[in-house]
C-alpha cells in the first residue's frame, strides 16, 4: 500500500476579472485533477514552470488548504484541511520545508527553541533537558554547531537558516516531508550543500518525500521518480533518467531542451515554445498544452488526454496513445 | 453618491437601535428597579404595585417592545425623585448646555485650525515648537484643572469674572474658554499632522515643481486635501465636548445637562440618566452622520464611488 | 526590557572613539532631556507607589483641628507641613502620596484589563474571521462612537460604586483601540511565514498566538498601552473630581482636587498640589510613550 495516495485532486478559485460593470466572474484552476502515489521511502519530484500549481499541490497534499474536490490519503486515513486536533496530531508524521527560511522562522525566538518546538507540541511530557539534548543531536545531524543554539534567525546565514528549518521538520522523524522549492532562495554554492544534506538525511532516516522545484537538475538529483506539471495537471511521470533523457510529452521535450548543456551543443536543437504563456484562468479546451504544442493535432483541441502507462512511466498526450485503452474523451 | 448616503443613514439607524437596546439591557441588568427605588424594606404589596405600574411584571420581550415604543413617543418615565417627566427635566437644561458647547466648538475650530496649519507650514521653527508645546495641554491637563486654574487666576485673584453660576454672558466666559482651549489644542495637533502628511505627497511636490506659486499650492491643493481628515476629528470633538461639558459645568456650577447628569448619577435617578444617555447617543449618531455626509460632499472620490467602497 | 539597554551600550561604545564631550552629545541624542526628566518623574512615582505609607510624614487620615488650613512652604508655611494642611488639618503631602498610590494603581490595573480585553478580542477576531470578526468590529465601533465618560457615568448610576467595580469600569477604557491594533497585527502576522510554519508543525492556536504572534507584536502593544495610561489617569481623576470615582475615606488625585475646590479662595494649595501632580504625570508618561513609539515603531500613528 502506498504511504501517500492522491486521487483527482482539484483546487479552483473563484475570481473576479477587472472590467465590465461588476467584473467578470471566472474560475482559476490552480490544480485540476492530479493523481499520484508515493511508496514508503520514495521521493517524487514535481517539476514545472512557476504558476503551474506545484506549490498548491504541496499545500493540498498536506491538508494546509482545503481541496475543491479529490482525495488525499496518508497511511490509510484521509487528509482533510479542518485544522482540528486530529489534523494537528497528523502533523507529527508529515512536515514541510519552506522556500523562504527567514520568513518561516520566528525572529524573536532562538533557533534551538524553534527546532525543539515540534517536540514540545507533540511530546509535551518530554522534560526540557531531554528535549534540549535531542535538539542538540538534530542540530549536529544537519550540520549546525552546538554554539548556534542560542542564535536568532537573523544572526545566521541563508544556508544555516534553511538547516534550521530542515532540523525543525525532522525533529520528530516524520514519515513524510514536502520540500517546497527548498533551495531556490539560496545562493548556488549553498544550494549544493543543502541538497547533499537532504540526501544524507534521507539515506539515514528513510523518509518519504514530495520534492518540488522548477529546476530540472535539482529534481533529477533528488528524486526516485519525477512528475512534470503543466497548468494544474501532470503531463508526464516516470523515472528521472527516462523522463529527462527520452521525454515523451512535447512539453517535457521543450523543458529538457531548455537546460543549458554546453557539451551537447549542436546535438539537440532547442525547442522554443510559441504562443501565450500558460494562464490558469483561461485554460484551453482539450489538451491544455495544445496552443503551444509544436505537433498539435485536431483532436488535441477537443479531447483532454488522460495519463496512460507506457512501461515504467505515464504520459498524457494524444501522440502517445496508451497501448491498451486508447482515447478517452474529456468530460 | 445616493448609495453612499443611504448606507450612512442605515448605519446611523442601526446604531440608534443598538443604543436603545443597550439602554434597555443596562436598565434591566442593574437589578430590580422596584427594590432599588422603594428600598429593601419595602412591603411586598408596595413592590407589587410598583411593578404593575412600571410594567415590570410582563415578559421581558414585551417590556423590550414597549420600551422601544416609549422611546419613540418620547415617554421615558418620570424622574424617580421629583416625579416630573424625565424628558422634560432634561430638555429644559439643553439650551444652557448648547450655550457653552457651541461657542466652545467654534473657538476650537477658529484657534485650532489656523494654529495647526501654520505649525505645519513653519515646520521645525520656533513657532511650530511653541504651538506644539502649548498644544500638549490638550492631552495632559484635565478640564477640571484647567477650569479651576482659570477660575483661580481670573475670578479669585484678578476678580474679572464670576467663578460660577449662570445668568449673564460673563458667567459663560470661563466655561467656554476652558473647553475652547483644550479642544483647540487637540485640533491644532491633528491638523498639523494631517497637513504635514499632505505636504509630503508627490502631487504637492509636482505642483510646486511645475512652478505653481507656493501660496497657491497651499490654498488649492494642500488645504483642500488636509480638510478631509481634519473633518473627522471635528466629529470626534463633539463627543469630547459632551464629556467635557459634564466636568466643566460642575466646575463652574453651570446648570446644564452635564451637571444634571452628575447629580442624577449621584442620586441614582435612573430615568433622568437614561434620558441623558439616549440624548447623547442620538447627538453622537447625528454628529457622525453629519460628518460622513460632509465627507462625501467634500471628497470628490466619494461622489462616484459606491456605498461598499465607502464602508 | 532588553532593548532598553541598547542605546546606552551604544553611547558607551562611542566613548572609546570620541572625546568625552561627544559622549555627552551622543548620550543626549539617544536620551533626550525631556525623556530623562519624564523617566525620573515616573521613577519617583514608582517609589511613591511602593513606599507611600513609609514616606508619608503623617497618617493621611489624621485630623488635627488646631492645624487647619496651614499654608505650604512657598506661601510662608513651616516645615511641619511642607505642602500645608487641608480644612480638617490633614497633611496635604501625606494625602498626596496616598492619592498618587491609588490613582497610579487604578490606572495600571485598568490599563492591564484594557490590554487583556483588547488583545483577546483582537486575536479572537483575527483567528475566527467571518461573523465573529464582524461582531468584534461592531463592538469596537459602538465603543468608539460614545464618549466613554458618559458610559462610565451611566454604569456608575445603574450599578453603584465600589473600588473594584470602578477599576474594572476604567479597564474598559481604550480596549477598542488596542483590539483594533491587535487584530491588524495578528492578521498581518498570519500572512507571514512564521505563524503559518508553526501552525503546520501542529501547534494549537493558543501556542501560535501566545508564544509566537504575541511576542512579535508586543512592542507595538506596549507602546499603545503606554499611551492609554495617561488617558485613564485623566478619566479616573475626572470622575473622582465629580465625586463619582474613588470614594472617601480613600483618596485619589481627582477627589483631592474636588474637595479642595471649595477652598479655592482661602486655601488654593489643597487643589493645586494634586493638580500639578496629575499634569506632570500625564505629561511624563505621554513623553515616554511618544519616545517608545519612535524607538520601536515609527509606523504607528
Amino acid at each position: 500500500m502506498p504511504l501517500v495516495s492522491v486521487r483527482d485532486l482539484k483546487r479552483h478559485y473563484d475570481i473576479r476579472l477587472t472590467g465590465g460593470l461588476f467584473g467578470r466572474r471566472a474560475k482559476l484552476k490552480a490544480v485540476d485533477g492530479v493523481s499520484f502515489d508515493l511508496k514508503m521511502g520514495e521521493t517524487l519530484g514535481l517539476v514545472g514552470e512557476s504558476g503551474c500549481g506545484k506549490s498548491t499541490t504541496a499545500k493540498l497534499v498536506l491538508g494546509l488548504i482545503p481541496a475543491t474536490s479529490g482525495t488525499v490519503s496518508f497511511d490509510g486515513s484521509a487528509v482533510t484541511a479542518a485544522h482540528d486536533a486530529q489534523w494537528r496530531h497528523m502533523r507529527r508524521r508529515m512536515q514541510m520545508i519552506y522556500q523562504d527560511p527567514l520568513g518561516a522562522l520566528d525572529r524573536r525566538l532562538p533557533v534551538s527553541a524553534q527546532i525543539g518546538e515540534p517536540i514540545a507540541v507533540h511530546e509535551p511530557h518530554v522534560p526540557a533537558d531531554e528535549r534540549e539534548a535531542r535538539v542538540g543531536e538534530i542540530m549536529t545531524s544537519v550540520g549546525l554547531r552546538a554554539d548556534q543554539a542560542a542564535s536568532y534567525p537573523h544572526e545566521l546565514s541563508g544556508g544555516q537558516r534553511q538547516r534550521v528549518v530542515i532540523a525543525r521538520a525532522l525533529a520528530l522523524q516524520p514519515d513524510f516531508i514536502v520540500c517546497d522549492e527548498p533551495v531556490s532562495a539560496l545562493d548556488v554554492s549553498i544550494q549544493a550543500q543543502v541538497l547533499n544534506l537532504l540526501e544524507d538525511l534521507k539515506e539515514r532516516n528513510g523518509f518519504t518525500s514530495l520534492f518540488i522545484s522548477h529546476d530540472l537538475k535539482v529534481v533529477r538529483q533528488m528524486s526516485d521518480r519525477v512528475a512534470v506539471m503543466y497548468l494544474g495537471m501532470i503531463v508526464e511521470e516516470g523515472p528521472p533518467e527516462d523522463v529527462f533523457h527520452a521525454p515523451m510529452h512535447p512539453y517535457t521535450q521543450a523543458l529538457v531542451s531548455a537546460i543549458p548543456t554546453p557539451s551537447r551543443r549542436g546535438k539537440r536543437e532547442r525547442i522554443v515554445l510559441e504562443g501565450d504563456p500558460p494562464n490558469p484562468v483561461n485554460k484551453p479546451s482539450g489538451c491544455p498544452f495544445h496552443p503551444r504544442c509544436p505537433s498539435a493535432m485536431s483532436e488535441c483541441r477537443e479531447f483532454q488526454p488522460m495519463l496512460a502507462s507506457h512501461g515504467s512511466r505515464k504520459v498524457a498526450c494524444h501522440l502517445r496513445p496508451a497501448p491498451s485503452a486508447g482515447l478517452i474523451a474529456a468530460e | 453618491m445616493f448609495a453612499y448616503i443611504l448606507n450612512r443613514v442605515a448605519r446611523a439607524v442601526l446604531t440608534l437601535i443598538i443604543i436603545v437596546s443597550l439602554a434597555f439591557v443596562i436598565l434591566r441588568m442593574s437589578g430590580d428597579p422596584a427594590i432599588m427605588i422603594l428600598g429593601p424594606e419595602a412591603p411586598p404589596q408596595a413592590v407589587e404595585a410598583f411593578r404593575k405600574a412600571w410594567g415590570l411584571d410582563q415578559p421581558i420581550w414585551v417590556q423590550y417592545a414597549k420600551y422601544f415604543g416609549a422611546v419613540i413617543q418620547g415617554d421615558l418615565g418620570n424622574s424617580m425623585r421629583d416625579g416630573r417627566a424625565a424628558l422634560e427635566v432634561v430638555w429644559e437644561r439643553v439650551p444652557l448646555t448648547l450655550a457653552i458647547t457651541v461657542p466652545a466648538l467654534l473657538l476650537n475650530i477658529l484657534i485650532g485650525l489656523p494654529a495647526g496649519v501654520l505649525a505645519a507650514l513653519f515646520r521645525n521653527t520656533a513657532y511650530d515648537r511653541l504651538i506644539m508645546m502649548v498644544s500638549v495641554i490638550g492631552f495632559t491637563v484635565p478640564s477640571f484643572v484647567m477650569g479651576l486654574t482659570l477660575s483661580l487666576l481670573l475670578a479669585v485673584w484678578l476678580r474679572l469674572l464670576p467663578s460660577g453660576g449662570s445668568g449673564t454672558v460673563a458667567h459663560a466666559v470661563l466655561p467656554v474658554v476652558t473647553m475652547g482651549i483644550i479642544g483647540a489644542a487637540v485640533i491644532a495637533r491633528f491638523t498639523r499632522s494631517a497637513m504635514l502628511e499632505v505636504l509630503g505627497q508627490p502631487y504637492i511636490r509636482t505642483a510646486s515643481a511645475k512652478g505653481v506659486p507656493w501660496s497657491q499650492v497651499i490654498t488649492r491643493h494642500a488645504l483642500a486635501n488636509a480638510a478631509i481628515p481634519t473633518m473627522t476629528i471635528i466629529g470626534f470633538m463633539v463627543g469630547s465636548l459632551v464629556a467635557g461639558a459634564v466636568v466643566v459645568e460642575s466646575v463652574f456650577s453651570w446648570p446644564g445637562v452635564g451637571r444634571l447628569l452628575v447629580t442624577a448619577v449621584a442620586n441614582r435617578d435612573l430615568a433622568v440618566v437614561q434620558v441623558i444617555l439616549l440624548l447623547i447617543g442620538f447627538t453622537m449618531v447625528a454628529a457622525n452622520l453629519a460628518v460622513d455626509l460632509l465627507y462625501g460632499w467634500v471628497d470628490p472620490r466619494m461622489r462616484t464611488k459606491t456605498a461598499t467602497a465607502g464602508a | 526590557m532588553s532593548t532598553e539597554t541598547l542605546p546606552s551600550e551604544q553611547a558607551d561604545a562611542g566613548g572609546s572613539v570620541f572625546s568625552s564631550k561627544n559622549v555627552l552629545r551622543v548620550f543626549f541624542e539617544k536620551w533626550p532631556l525631556a525623556v530623562l526628566l519624564a523617566l525620573s518623574w515616573i521613577a519617583l512615582l514608582v517609589i511613591i507607589v511602593a513606599f507611600a505609607p513609609f514616606i508619608a510624614p503623617y497618617d493621611y487620615l489624621a485630623i488635627s483641628l488646631t492645624d487647619r488650613l496651614a499654608p505650604p512652604l512657598f506661601l510662608g508655611g513651616g516645615w511641619a507641613h511642607p505642602l500645608g494642611t487641608d480644612e480638617l488639618g490633614r497633611d496635604v503631602l501625606s494625602r498626596l502620596l496616598m492619592s498618587v498610590r491609588i490613582s497610579i494603581v487604578i490606572a495600571f490595573l485598568s490599563t492591564l484589563i484594557a490590554a487583556t480585553l483588547g488583545v483577546s478580542l483582537g486575536f479572537i477576531a483575527a483567528y475566527f474571521r467571518g461573523k465573529v470578526e464582524q461582531l468584534v468590529l461592531m463592538l469596537i465601533d459602538a465603543q468608539a462612537a460614545m464618549p466613554f465618560m458618559i458610559i462610565a457615568l451611566a454604569v456608575l448610576a445603574f450599578f453603584g460604586n465600589s473600588l473594584m467595580l470602578f477599576t474594572i469600569l476604567m479597564g474598559f477604557y481604550g480596549w477598542e483601540r488596542i483590539a483594533r491594533i491587535a487584530r491588524g497585527l495578528a492578521l498581518s502576522a498570519n500572512e507571514q511565514g512564521y505563524a503559518t510554519a508553526v501552525r503546520d508543525i501542529g501547534a494549537s492556536p493558543w501556542r501560535i498566538y501566545g508564544r509566537h504572534i504575541l511576542p512579535n507584536i508586543a512592542s507595538t502593544l506596549i507602546v499603545s498601552m503606554t499611551l492609554n495610561f495617561p488617558e485613564v489617569i485623566l478619566l479616573e481623576s475626572g470622575l473622582s473630581f465629580l465625586g463619582l470615582g474613588v470614594q472617601p475615606p480613600l483618596s485619589s488625585l481627582g477627589n483631592m482636587v474636588g474637595y479642595g475646590r471649595d477652598y479655592i479662595q482661602s486655601a488654593p494649595w489643597i487643589m493645586l498640589a494634586p493638580s500639578v501632580v496629575i499634569v506632570l504625570t500625564t505629561l511624563a508618561i505621554s513623553i515616554v510613550g511618544d519616545w517608545l513609539r519612535d524607538l520601536f515603531d515609527p509606523t504607528l500613528s
